[in-house]
C-alpha cells in the first residue's frame, strides 16, 4: 500500500490540520473541563484556607488578652473568661505519651512479624486482612471498646475512667495504622540487605534488629508520628471513655494523681466548648482549635520532613 | 586485623553461642504475640459488641413497651424510645450531603493532579490537601456550627435553622471525606499504564477524551473503591455531627436537612457524653453498644467491598 502524505486525506491540506491543532482557540472543550477541575480543586483548597482564617479571626479576642492564661488555665464551661485549655493540653500530651509506649512498640512488632516472619501462611493472611478491617472501623467504636473493656472490665488495672483508659482506646485505635505504615517501610526495604546479613550467619532477629529496621527508620517514624497526629486529635474514643467535659479541678496534684483521677484532652474540651452558646465561648473554642491544630499540623509537618529529609532510594 | 588462616586438619567450629539462638526464638515468639495483640482486638470488639447488644434486645423484649421500641416514633433512649429508623435515616441524610460535596470535589482534585497538572503544581497541591486529611474532626465540627451553617446553609435556605441543621454537619463531614476521596482515587488514576494514554494520544484523541474515556473507565473500580471508602468514612464520623446536628437528647424522625436531627454515631456520642448520668446496666446505657453493633457491621461491609475492588485493580495492571 502507497504511503498516504497527510496532505492528500480527506481534502484537508497539511496545513489546515496544523493550524487546527496549534491555533489558538484549539480544545477549547478541553481548557472549559481544565478550568473546572481547577476550580472544584481550589474549592477544597478555600475551604481550607476559610477554616484557618475564621480561627484566627474567632480567636483574635482572646490571643490579644489572656494568651498565656489561656494556654495554661483549667477546663470551664461555665464561665468563658475562665475557661481554658491548660489541662487539656496536658491530658493530650500524656495520652500521646500512652500510644507511643503501647502502640508503637505493639504495632512495629506485628509488622515485623508479618513481613520478616510470617511469608505467606494463612495465619499471617488472617493477621493481614484483620488489620485492614481494624483500620477502617470508625473511631466512636474503640471508645465502646474502651469503655467495656478498658474502664469496665479492667478497672482494677486502669483504675476506671481515667487518663489510662483513653490512652489504651487511642493505642487500639491507631495500632492498625502503625501496623499498615510500618509494614509499607518494611517492604521498600530491599532483599539484598537482608540477604547480606544473613549470609554472613546473622539469625533472623539480628538481621531485623541491625540491618532490617535501621534501614527501616526513617519509613516507620513518618508512620509513627502520623499516627500520633491522628490520636492527638481524635475526641469520640477520649470522650466515650469518659474525659471531663464541664469542670474539672485538679489544683496541684502530682503527676501521679493526675494519671489516676479524672481527665480531660485537648479534642474533648473543644467539644465541650463548642456546646456553649455566646460569642465568648466561640472564641474561645475558637482558640482552643488553633491550638490543637497548630499540635496536629506540626507533627504532620514533622512526618513529612521526616520523609523528604531521609528518603532512600534504593 | 589479622585474618585466621584456615587449615584443612583443623575442623572450623561451626557453633554458636547459645545465647544468640535463644533471643533469636525468643524474639520470633514477641513479634508473633505482638501479631495476636491486633486479633485479640478484633475479637474484643466484635464480642463486646455482641454481648451488650444481644443483653439489650433481651432487656427491651422482657420491658413492658417490647420489641416494638424500636420501630416508635423517635429516638429518645432516656424515655425508652428506641427508634433506629430515625438514627439510620439521620445517617443516610448526612452521608447523602457528605457525599455531594466530596465527590465532585474529590474526584475534582483527583483528575486534575493525575492527569492535568504539572509536576510542580503537584508537589505543591498534594502536601496542602493531605493537611486538609490532617485537620481533626472537632475543628470541622466547630467550623461547622460557626462558618458552615450560618454563612453557608442559612444563606441558601432561609427556613433552615439558625443554629444547628443536618445540612451542615453533612458539608462539614463532606470536607472530612474530600482528602479521603481524593487521595484513594488518585492513585487509581495514576496506576493506570502509561502506554494506555499514548496509544488513546497516538490515535489522535485530545487530553480530555484520553482522560474520560481511556484513564477513568481504566481505573474505575478503583475510583468506585474511593467512594465506598468515603461512604464507609462519612457514616462513620462522630465530632462533626455530635457538635454541629444539634439533637442531644433525642430526636424526632425527620427527613428534612434543615433541621437539627440525630445520626447513629451522633446518638452515641450523646449517649457517651453523658455517660456519668446513664452508667450501670439500665437500657438507655446499652443500646449504645446496639447502634455500635449496627454501625461496625455497615462499615465493615463497605470497608471489605472497598477493599475487594482496590484488590481488583492490582490485579489488573
Amino acid at each position: 500500500m502507497a504511503f498516504t502524505t497527510p496532505a492528500t486525506m480527506g481534502g484537508a491540506s497539511a496545513r489546515s490540520i496544523t493550524e487546527g491543532l496549534t491555533k489558538r482557540g484549539a480544545d477549547r472543550k478541553g481548557k472549559i473541563i481544565e478550568g473546572i477541575l481547577v476550580g472544584l480543586l481550589g474549592l477544597s483548597l478555600l475551604v481550607l484556607l476559610t477554616l484557618i482564617v475564621d480561627l484566627l479571626t474567632s480567636s483574635w479576642s482572646v490571643w490579644t488578652t489572656r494568651p498565656g492564661d489561656f494556654l495554661t488555665t483549667n477546663l470551664n464551661s461555665q464561665s468563658a473568661a475562665q475557661a481554658g485549655v491548660g489541662q487539656a493540653i496536658r491530658g493530650t500530651l500524656i495520652l500521646c505519651g500512652i500510644v507511643i509506649l503501647v502502640a508503637f512498640p505493639l504495632g512495629i512488632a506485628c509488622a515485623v512479624y508479618l513481613e520478616e516472619y510470617a511469608g505467606r501462611s494463612w495465619f499471617a493472611k488472617i493477621i493481614r486482612i484483620n488489620v485492614r478491617n481494624l483500620a477502617g472501623v470508625p473511631s466512636i467504636v474503640y471508645g465502646l471498646l474502651g469503655l467495656a473493656i478498658f474502664v469496665q472490665a479492667m478497672s482494677g488495672f486502669t483504675g476506671g475512667r481515667t487518663v489510662f483508659a483513653g490512652g489504651l482506646a487511642l493505642s487500639a485505635l491507631v495500632l492498625p495504622i502503625v501496623v499498615i505504615t510500618t509494614s509499607e517501610a518494611l517492604r521498600a526495604v530491599p532483599r539484598s540487605i537482608r540477604e547480606g546479613a544473613l549470609g554472613v550467619g546473622a539469625t533472623p532477629w539480628e538481621t531485623v534488629r541491625s540491618h532490617v529496621l535501621p534501614s527501616a527508620a526513617p519509613g516507620i517514624l513518618t508512620g509513627t508520628v502520623l499516627s500520633l497526629a491522628r490520636a492527638a486529635g481524635e475526641a469520640a474514643p477520649v470522650l466515650l471513655v469518659g474525659a471531663a467535659t464541664g469542670l474539672l479541678r485538679t489544683g496541684n496534684q502530682s503527676l501521679m494523681d493526675q494519671l489516676q483521677g479524672p481527665f480531660t484532652a485537648l479534642p474533648v474540651a473543644i467539644f465541650s466548648y463548642a456546646r456553649q452558646p455566646g460569642e465568648d465561648f466561640r472564641s474561645v473554642t475558637a482558640a482552643a482549635s488553633l491550638v490543637l491544630l497548630a499540635m496536629v499540623l506540626a507533627m504532620n509537618a514533622v512526618a513529612i520532613w521526616l520523609r523528604n529529609r531521609y528518603e532512600r532510594k534504593w | 586485623m589479622s585474618v585466621t588462616s584456615l587449615s584443612p586438619d583443623q575442623p572450623i567450629d561451626l557453633t554458636t553461642r547459645p545465647g544468640r539462638r535463644r533471643r533469636d526464638t525468643a524474639a520470633k515468639w514477641a513479634f508473633r504475640t505482638a501479631a495476636l495483640t491486633t486479633l485479640l482486638v478484633t475479637i474484643l470488639i466484635i464480642v463486646t459488641l455482641v454481648f451488650d447488644a444481644w443483653q439489650f434486645l433481651s432487656k427491651l423484649s422482657e420491658s413492658e413497651s417490647g420489641l416494638g421500641a424500636l420501630n416508635e416514633i423517635g429516638w429518645f433512649p432516656r424515655r425508652g424510645l428506641f427508634d433506629i429508623g430515625t438514627l439510620v435515616v439521620g445517617s443516610l441524610i448526612v452521608t447523602g450531603i457528605a457525599m455531594a460535596v466530596a465527590v465532585p470535589l474529590g474526584l475534582g482534585a483527583a483528575i486534575y493532579l493525575a492527569e492535568y497538572a504539572r509536576p510542580g503544581v503537584r508537589r505543591v497541591v498534594k502536601p496542602i490537601i493531605e493537611v486538609l486529611a490532617g485537620v481533626p474532626s472537632v475543628v470541622l465540627g466547630y467550623f461547622a456550627i460557626a462558618v458552615i451553617n450560618p454563612e453557608l446553609v442559612v444563606r441558601l435556605f432561609s427556613g433552615a435553622n439558625k443554629a444547628f441543621t443536618l445540612a451542615a454537619a453533612g458539608i462539614g463531614v463532606g470536607v472530612l471525606t474530600i482528602p479521603i476521596i481524593a487521595s484513594v482515587a488518585e492513585d487509581a488514576l495514576r496506576a493506570v499504564p502509561l502506554s494506555l494514554r499514548e496509544a488513546s494520544y497516538g490515535l489522535g484523541a485530545e487530553r480530555m477524551q484520553t482522560t474520560f474515556r481511556v484513564v477513568f473507565p481504566a481505573a474505575i473500580s478503583g475510583i468506585v473503591a474511593a467512594l465506598i471508602l468515603g461512604i464507609s468514612r462519612a457514616i462513620g464520623e462522630t465530632m462533626v455531627v455530635a457538635i454541629a446536628a444539634g439533637a442531644v437528647g433525642g430526636g424526632l424522625f425527620r427527613l428534612t436537612p434543615l433541621e437539627p436531627g440525630q445520626t447513629m454515631t451522633g446518638a452515641m456520642a450523646a449517649l457517651g457524653f453523658g455517660s456519668d448520668q446513664v452508667a450501670g446496666n439500665d437500657l438507655a446505657f446499652q443500646s449504645l453498644y446496639f447502634v455500635g453493633l449496627l454501625l461496625f457491621f455497615m462499615t465493615l461491609l463497605l470497608n471489605v467491598a472497598s477493599d475487594w475492588l482496590v484488590n481488583k485493580v492490582r490485579e489488573v495492571y
